[in-house]
C-alpha cells in the first residue's frame, strides 16, 4: 500500500473527528487489555516465559543465516521449495511467477502482514489474478478497499453496521444482517465457494521451524488451513525473522502469542505445514513454496534496531498504546501501526517519509511492559529521534527552540536570572486567577487547556533568599 | 544524612512550594538538605534526539551532585532520567559512564526515598478530603513506584483515596510531545481529566509536576473545582493555599 505516514498529523486530525471510528475504537481496545490481563494472571510463569522468549529470539537472530539455511534444507528435503526475496518487489515477482507457473486464476489468501508489507494483493490483481482474502477481517477491509488498521484485527475500526452495509452492497442482496452471527454466516457461505475454487493459496507464517522445515500458522477462523490445503499450490510468505530453531522454541512463543494478542491461552487453530502432500496424506497441495522476505530486515539485524526483529506481531503494544487507542491504525499511514509500526515504518520506508511516527509518542512505556519478547520500544523510538536529529530531519522550528533552551540550560548563571524574569512576567500576566487561558505563540498548549501560572519566583531564588546561602 | 535536592526545572519555575514541601519532609525525616545550583535534567534534549546537548547537561548535573550521598527529586520523570537514562547516554565513554552509574545509584524519587530508604510513612499531617492519585508513567514503569505514595497518603488523617479508572494510562503530557502533537495530547488529557472528575474526588495528586500541569490545565478549562497538588504538598501539610492553576481559590 502507498504510505501516507508523511501526513500523520492530518491523519490524526481526521481520525479524531471520525465519530464512527471513535465509537469502534472505544468499544474494542479495552476488551483486549482486560482479556490479556486475565490470561497473564492465570499463568504464573508468564514473566519467566517472556525472558525465555527473548533469549530464544536473540539466539536465533545471532545465528540467523545458519538457521535460515537449515530451514531451507529441511523444506527441500520434505519436497518443498524456498525462494529468497531481498526486496518487496522481488517478493512480488516471485509470487506472481509461482501463480503463473501454477496456471492460476483465483488466489485465496490467509492473513499475512508481510503480504500487506509487499502489497501482494495489488500486484496479483495487476497481473490478472483474483486475490480473495479469507480471514474475515481482511475480507471486510478488502471489500471496503482499505488497509488493515490492526495487525491481528484488521477491521477493528469497523462497526457491525458498517460491515452489514458492505456485505449488502458486495453480495448484492437486501437482507438485514442484524447480528454478528448473521454476518459471520453470510461470510462463511460466500467464502466456502471461493475456498473450493482457488488454484493457489497464500498464507503468512507465525514461525518457521529450522529443525523440521515446518511452517507454523495460527488462526481463529480455520481459514488458514483451508487456504493452505485446498488449492494445488501453497505459497507461504514470511519475513526472515520468523525462523526459530526447534518446535520446542516455537511452543514457548506460542504460549505467549495468543495470550498477548487476544488473551486466549491458545488460538483456535495452530497448524504445522511441512512440505507438499505426501503419498500417505489424504489432502494437501501438490506444490509447497516458502518465500523468505528480507525487505530491510538484514539491515536492521546489523544495526542498533536489531531488537525489533524479535517482534512476533501479537499487537499487544497497539492495544496498550494511548496514541493507537485515540486514532486507530490508519492514521499511522502504512501497514504497521502502533508502537511497533512507529519503529518499523521509518526503518522500512525511511525517516523522511515516516519521521512523525517515532515522535508521536509520550514514551509512556506501557508497550514495553506488555511486549511478550521485551522489545525496548520507547528506547528504539528515542534512537530514531536521535538519528533524525543527527541527520537534520527534525522540523526547523523545534530544532531552534530546543537549541535556544539548551544554550540556557547549559549555563546555570544565565539560566537562573533569565528564567526568573520569565516566571515573573507570566505570573503578572495571569494576575490573581492563577492560570492563563490564552498566551501568544503557546496555542499548542492553550487551545485545549489553561496554562497554570507560575508562582512568580523560582525555587532556587526563594531558597537562597530564605536560607541566605549559595 | 546529607541530601541534595534535585528540584527539577518545572518545580523550580512553576511551583517552588513543592520544593519547600520536599525540603520539609526530608528535614522532618532527619535529613540535612542542600540545593546545588542547577537547571534541568536534560530530558527535552534527550527525548528530542539531541544527544550532544543531553550529554552536556548530564555532565553538568553529575558534576553539581557529585559530593552528596543522596540525590532526591520530587519527580519520577527526572529521577528516572538520572537513574535509568544517564548511564545509557555514556555507553561509549567509560569515565563518564562510571560517574553516571555512580549518580544513578545515589539518585531517588522523593516519595519512594521517604518510604523505602528512610522508612518514614507518617508525617503527622491531617487533610480531611477525598483525593485521587495519578501515577506518572516514569514513576510507575521506570521506577516501580506505585504502592509507596498510597501508603504515605494512607497516613494522612482524614484523607480518603478514590482510585482513577485507568491508572496505567498516560495523561498525554510527554514533555515536548504535548506541544508537538497538541491534538493527540488534548485528547489524552481530556480522557484523563474526565476520569479524575468521575472519581468525585476534591483533590488530584501526583508525584510529577509535568502531569499535574497538564491535567490541571485541562481541569481548569473544563471549569472543574478539583484542586491539584503535588503529593509532597499534602504530605508536608502545605496544601492549604490555591492548587496548581489557581484551582480551589474562592
Amino acid at each position: 500500500m502507498k504510505s501516507t505516514a508523511h501526513a500523520f498529523e492530518h491523519n490524526v486530525h481526521v481520525a479524531l473527528h471520525d465519530e464512527r471510528l471513535q465509537r469502534a475504537l472505544g468499544r474494542v481496545s479495552g476488551g483486549f487489555i482486560d482479556k490479556r490481563r486475565q490470561a497473564v494472571r492465570a499463568l504464573p510463569e508468564f514473566e519467566a516465559l517472556r525472558r525465555t522468549a527473548r533469549d530464544i529470539k536473540d539466539h536465533t537472530l545471532a545465528h540467523l543465516g545458519d538457521y535460515l539455511e537449515r530451514f531451507e534444507a529441511r523444506v527441500i528435503a520434505s519436497g518443498g521449495q524456498v525462494h529468497w526475496a531481498s526486496s518487496a518487489g522481488e517478493a512480488r515477482r516471485i509470487v506472481i511467477e509461482l501463480c503463473r507457473a501454477a496456471d492460476a486464476r483465483r488466489v485465496t489468501k490467509g492473513k499475512t502482514m508481510v503480504g500487506e508489507e509487499i502489497a501482494i494483493n495489488e500486484a496479483l490483481a495487476a497481473a490478472g489474478f483474483e486475490p480473495v482474502e479469507t480471514d474475515l477481517g481482511e475480507y471486510i477491509i478488502q471489500l471496503a478497499e482499505e488497509p488493515p488498521s490492526h495487525i491481528i484485527a484488521p477491521a477493528i475500526h469497523k462497526t457491525r453496521a458498517d460491515i452489514a452495509e458492505l456485505f449488502r452492497r458486495h453480495h448484492h442482496h437486501e437482507q438485514e444482517l442484524a447480528s454478528a452471527r448473521a454476518i459471520v454466516d453470510e461470510a462463511r457461505r460466500v467464502m466456502r465457494q471461493r475456498f473450493l475454487s482457488a488454484d493457489v493459496g497464500i498464507t503468512g507464517a507465525n514461525f518457521l521451524i529450522a529443525d523440521t522445515g515446518s511452517v507454523v500458522l495460527v488462526t481463529n477462523e480455520g481459514n488458514g488451513d483451508l487456504t493452505a490445503t485446498v488449492p494445488r499450490t501453497h505459497i507461504v510468505l514470511a519475513g526472515i525473522e520468523k525462523v526459530v530453531p526447534t518446535l520446542e522454541d516455537a511452543s514457548v512463543l506460542l504460549r505467549l502469542l495468543a495470550r498477548s494478542a487476544t488473551g486466549q491461552a491458545f488460538t483456535s487453530y495452530t497448524t504445522l505445514f511441512t512440505g507438499p502432500r505426501q503419498p500417505q496424506d489424504r489432502d494437501g497441495p501438490s506444490a509447497f513454496h516458502v518465500v523468505l522476505v528480507d525487505n530491510g530486515r538484514s539491515a536492521m539485524l546489523g544495526s542498533e534496531y536489531r531488537d525489533m526483529l524479535r517482534c512476533i506481531r501479537c499487537g499487544a503494544c497497539l492495544n496498550h498504546c494511548p496514541i493507537y487507542g485515540a486514532v486507530g491504525g490508519h492514521a499511522y499511514g502504512w501497514v504497521y501501526p502502533g508502537p511497533m509500526g512507529s519503529v518499523l515504518s521509518p526503518l522500512i520506508l525511511g525517516l523522511k517519509e515516516a519521521g512523525d511516527l517515532p515522535n508521536a509518542s509520550t514514551l509512556c512505556g506501557r508497550c514495553e511492559t506488555v511486549c511478550p519478547v521485551s522489545i525496548p520500544l520507547p528506547g528504539l523510538l528515542r534512537k530514531l529521534r536521535a538519528r533524525q536529529h543527527a541527520e537534520g530531519l527534525a522540523p526547523r522550528r523545534s530544532r531552534w527552540a530546543l537549541a535556544l533552551w539548551a544554550f540556557a540550560a547549559r549555563r546555570p548563571r544565565l539560566y537562573g536570572p533569565l528564567m526568573g524574569l520569565g516566571v515573573r512576567l507570566l505570573a503578572r500576566l495571569a494576575g490573581h486567577r492563577g492560570r492563563l487561558r490564552r498566551l501568544p505563540s503557546a496555542g499548542a498548549w492553550t487551545d485545549s487547556r489553561d496554562l497554570p501560572a507560575p508562582a512568580g519566583e523560582t525555587f532556587q531564588a526563594a531558597w537562597r533568599r530564605e536560607r541566605g546561602h549559595e | 544524612m546529607r541530601v541534595a535536592l534535585f528540584v527539577t526545572c518545572l518545580v523550580d519555575l512553576y511551583r517552588p512550594r513543592v520544593g519547600f514541601a520536599a525540603v520539609r519532609l526530608l528535614e522532618q525525616a532527619g535529613c540535612q538538605v542542600e540545593v546545588p545550583v542547577q537547571t534541568c535534567c536534560g530530558q527535552p534534549a534527550y527525548n528530542n534526539g539531541d544527544l550532544d546537548n543531553a550529554r552536556a547537561i548530564a555532565r553538568q548535573v553529575i558534576e553539581a551532585f557529585a559530593d552528596y550521598p543522596y540525590v532526591v527529586a520530587p519527580s519520577g520523570s527526572c529521577a528516572g532520567m538520572l537513574k535509568c537514562h544517564y548511564p545509557s547516554l555514556f555507553a561509549d565513554d567509560s569515565e563518564w559512564r562510571a560517574r553516571a552509574d555512580d549518580l544513578a545509584a545515589r539518585s531517588h524519587e522523593l516519595v519512594s526515598f521517604l518510604h523505602d530508604t528512610l522508612d518514614v510513612c507518617d508525617f503527622g499531617t491531617a487533610y480531611p478530603a477525598t483525593a485521587t492519585y495519578h501515577d506518572s508513567c516514569s514513576s510507575l514503569r521506570e521506577l516501580g513506584v506505585q504502592a509507596q505514595p498510597r501508603r504515605l497518603l494512607a497516613q494522612v488523617a482524614g484523607l480518603q483515596i478514590e482510585e482513577l479508572a485507568d491508572t496505567q494510562v498516560c495523561c498525554g503530557f510527554g514533555g515536548t510531545f504535548c506541544v508537538k502533537y497538541p491534538e493527540l495530547s488534548a485528547r489524552m488529557v481530556d480522557d484523563k481529566a474526565r476520569a479524575v472528575i468521575a472519581t468525585g474526588a476534591h483533590l488530584l495528586l501526583a508525584g510529577d509536576l509535568g502531569c499535574l500541569l497538564n491535567i490541571a490545565g485541562r481541569l481548569g478549562r473544563l471549569e472543574s473545582p478539583v484542586r491539584v497538588y503535588h503529593i509532597a504538598e499534602v504530605l508536608a501539610g502545605m496544601a492549604d493555599g490555591p492548587g496548581l492553576g489557581g484551582g480551589g481559590e474562592p
